[in-house]
């Protein structure tokens, strides 16, 4: 394992919104990037290298994002490099951005990762239809609809537990300001009002489509706050998105990167605080928490209101992808959000205490996942 | 394993929707009234093509230059035969354009002779006679000796804060061996599958190597045309560059022997009536074309359905 530590000392996001025609994509990374180096009490000239993340380069239509945006992130001069891992990038951008650290190559390290959902049709790049294919891709829900359904029959769970995970995650969203959806009429009968777009996901059971950036500043010692995060572990696996008998409700990767995070973090399950995991459609919430090792009944955990923001396993307390979905983005706000529950930074939807916290992301076809664990104690 | 190639074009094209930010938006405003502007950095550089923020030091950049419309070759390239999209369709130089104010170079076209070319030679900018805000709005550099159009107003609007950013990429997709060999079967209304030697397992559409093992497949395996739908989805969202008319059933197919389902369609029925572990069989369209869209969909047959211990190791 590493030999150094990593800390993180500075967070800044964007607030999430449908548009953001204010701002060039450089500008709107540097928004979040420039909040992150005042949270943390620091410059540009402070940062010794930049790692950045964003969605897949058809999403927005930017490719080697990394030359086009060094100029934006005080990088000139610097290392930079792009990670790339789908709709998971975000986490695994922060994660080789903190390896940086934690192998002692840089002393402080700026990740940033971002999506400008406006300037492009996420939809349209998921939808291509390719050569001597038949036409049935749909998009991210066209994809994911058939393995919620497949979770229901496997665990006869209610049709209301996606709507109820919906009407959570968009309560805990009106407590966190820099959420994109905030609807304080959101309730169970509004959810199920709403059209089916991708039989089980209704309209109001997905993500919206954001634009935003999130960025951290990792740092060897912390000791440039007085409340540092502490990342105890990372974890990145992967998988094929098609082999006999893959379980692509519960994908294999999912529960072994899991595992090796608590492991390597020195924990178990029940020691977590809070968590932010990656929930682009609500059923992911009860399928995530069964993958993660969390729960064993997921659905009924959600049913309970365990996962609630005063619940015995607050999930999602910022609101979640289910209330701000900048793709390229949105797994580092689930790694900085939980950072800021250990900070206690997390102002209206802080958890009472939270020591320990979990962040998670995932992509692809449930093909990449990764997962930190950070602490208010240093390890 | 048959070596004759089957490939398919593929184009991808979209239109990005840009936001300009403050300072490219004011320097595409300039190029929309007929004017050149660039920035001036900390230590007192102009940039022209500007940039949103310093090089030097990374702060903002606030301060704003006119420069040109004439300027300085620092250096060039010829374009002898233009290619559709090019700024020009005769033949013209790419040039790097230092404009007189600036301390670096632009690159745009150049339209003049040949033998005119030579770096240090003075040229004048050329603005197009409809400008919207885009780059193009400056048409091109010409020799600065050269009497100017003359530049034709246009009115001013607000300030330009956005631009649409085009994309068009043409691909040629290689089948490549395996599927290939898959599509031909097609073409004679068969389902082929391939069997992995180390763990017996049926992919279909067939696979060259099976993920598992890492080893090559060998033996074909003509599957059954009739198969289990394992899980589906109904779309009902409409969407850009959609095929089908929503609503529609988009579904696992497990096909009789095979190991891992076909994603295609249900049809020849009520959506509604989709469910798992429906029996159903492959439809062929008329004009067979070698593509797995050479069946149509798959239909309910008068058959039991699977039960679900049938099939719920493969969902
Ligand atoms: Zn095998």
């Amino acid at each position: 394992m590493s030999h150094e530590r990593c800390a993180v000392i500075g967070i800044g996001q964007t607030k999430y919104s449908a548009k953001r025609g204010d701002v060039s994509m450089p500008g709107l990374l540097r928004e979040a990037a420039q909040k992150a180096l005042a949270d943390a009490g620091l410059g540009w000239k402070d940062i010794d290298a930049v790692v950045i993340g964003k969605a897949p380069d058809m999403f927005e239509g930017v490719v080697q994002p990394e030359l086009f945006l060094a100029g934006a992130l005080g990088a000139v001069g610097k290392p930079m490099m792009r990670v790339h891992t789908a709709g998971s990038v975000g986490g695994s951008t922060a994660i080789v951005a903190s390896h940086l650290v934690s192998s002692g190559v840089h002393k402080r390290v700026l990740t940033v990762a971002y999506e400008k959902q406006s300037e492009s049709n996420a939809m349209w790049a998921l939808s291509q239809r390719f050569p001597f294919q038949p036409p049935v891709a749909a998009g991210a829900g066209g994809y994911f609809a058939p393995i919620i359904r497949a979770y229901m029959r496997r665990t006869d769970a209610p049709d209301h537990i996606g709507m109820k995970v919906v009407v959570k995650d968009r309560t805990n969203a009106l407590k966190n300001p820099l959420a994109h959806i905030h609807d304080p009429e959101i309730s169970i009968e509004k959810v199920r009002a709403t059209p089916m777009l991708w039989d089980p996901i209704r309209y109001g059971e997905t993500c919206p489509s954001s634009d935003g950036a999130c960025a951290m500043i990792f740092s060897s010692d912390g000791s440039e706050v007085a409340n540092p995060a502490w990342v105890l572990s990372t974890a990145m696996r992967s998988e094929p998105m098609l082999f006999p008998g893959r379980d692509e409700v519960s994908p294999r990767a999912g529960r072994d990167c899991a595992t090796s995070a608590y492991k390597d973090a020195g924990i178990t399950p029940a020691d977590i605080d809070c968590a932010e995991i990656y929930v682009p459609f609500s059923w992911y919430e009860p399928m995530w928490l069964e993958n993660l090792h969390l729960f064993e009944n997921g659905w009924r955990a959600v049913d309970e209101g365990k996962t609630e923001l005063d619940g015995e396993l607050p999930i999602n307390m910022s609101g979640g992808v289910l209330s701000s979905n900048p793709i390229g983005a949105s797994g580092m706000i689930r790694f900085a959000e939980a950072a800021r529950q250990v900070r206690g930074t997390a102002e209206a939807h802080q958890v009472d205490g939270a020591k320990i916290a979990m962040g998670h992301a995932y992509g692809g076809g449930s093909q990449f996942f990764s997962m930190w664990i950070v602490g208010k104690e240093r390890p | 394993m048959t070596t004759v190639e089957l490939v398919s074009p593929f184009v991808l094209e979209y239109a990005y929707k840009r936001s300009t930010g403050p300072v490219i938006g004011r320097f595409l405003t300039a190029l929309r009234a007929g004017r050149i502007e660039g920035v001036r950095t900390a230590t007192g550089r102009v940039l022209c093509p500007p940039v949103e923020y310093d090089p030097e030091t990374g702060e903002d950049i606030v301060d704003f230059v006119e420069v040109g419309p004439e300027g300085t070759v620092t250096t060039w390239t010829w374009v002898a035969e233009p290619e559709p999209g090019q700024p020009l369709s005769e033949p013209f130089a790419y040039a790097l354009v230092k404009l007189d104010g600036a301390d670096t170079a632009m690159l745009h076209a150049l339209k003049c002779g040949k033998d005119a070319l030579v770096t240090g030679m003075r040229v004048r900018a050329v603005f197009a006679a409809e400008r919207s805000g885009m780059i193009t709005d400056l048409a091109y550099f010409q020799p600065a000796d050269l009497p100017a159009p003359e530049l034709v107003p246009v009115p001013a609007e607000h300030p330009v804060t956005r631009f649409k950013a085009p994309v068009h990429a043409e691909y040629t997709v290689a089948a490549g061996a395996t599927t290939a060999e898959f599509l031909r079967g097609i073409l004679r209304k068969e389902l082929n599958g391939r069997r992995c030697p180390s763990c017996d397992k049926i992919y279909i559409p067939p696979r060259g190597s099976c993920p598992l093992c890492g080893v090559r497949t060998s033996e074909v395996v003509p599957l059954a045309q009739k198969g289990t739908v394992t899980t589906f989805s109904i779309i009902r969202i409409p969407f850009e560059g959609q095929v089908l008319e929503p609503p529609y059933a988009a579904a696992h197919v497990l096909l009789d022997g095979a190991d891992v389902p076909l994603l295609h369609i249900v049809g020849d029925c009520d959506v509604d009536d989709v469910r798992m572990g429906m029996r159903v069989e492959a439809v062929w369209v008329e004009d067979l074309q070698p593509t797995l869209a050479s069946v149509r969909y798959f239909r309910p047959i008068d058959e039991p359905d699977a039960t679900y211990e049938s099939f719920k190791e493969h969902v």
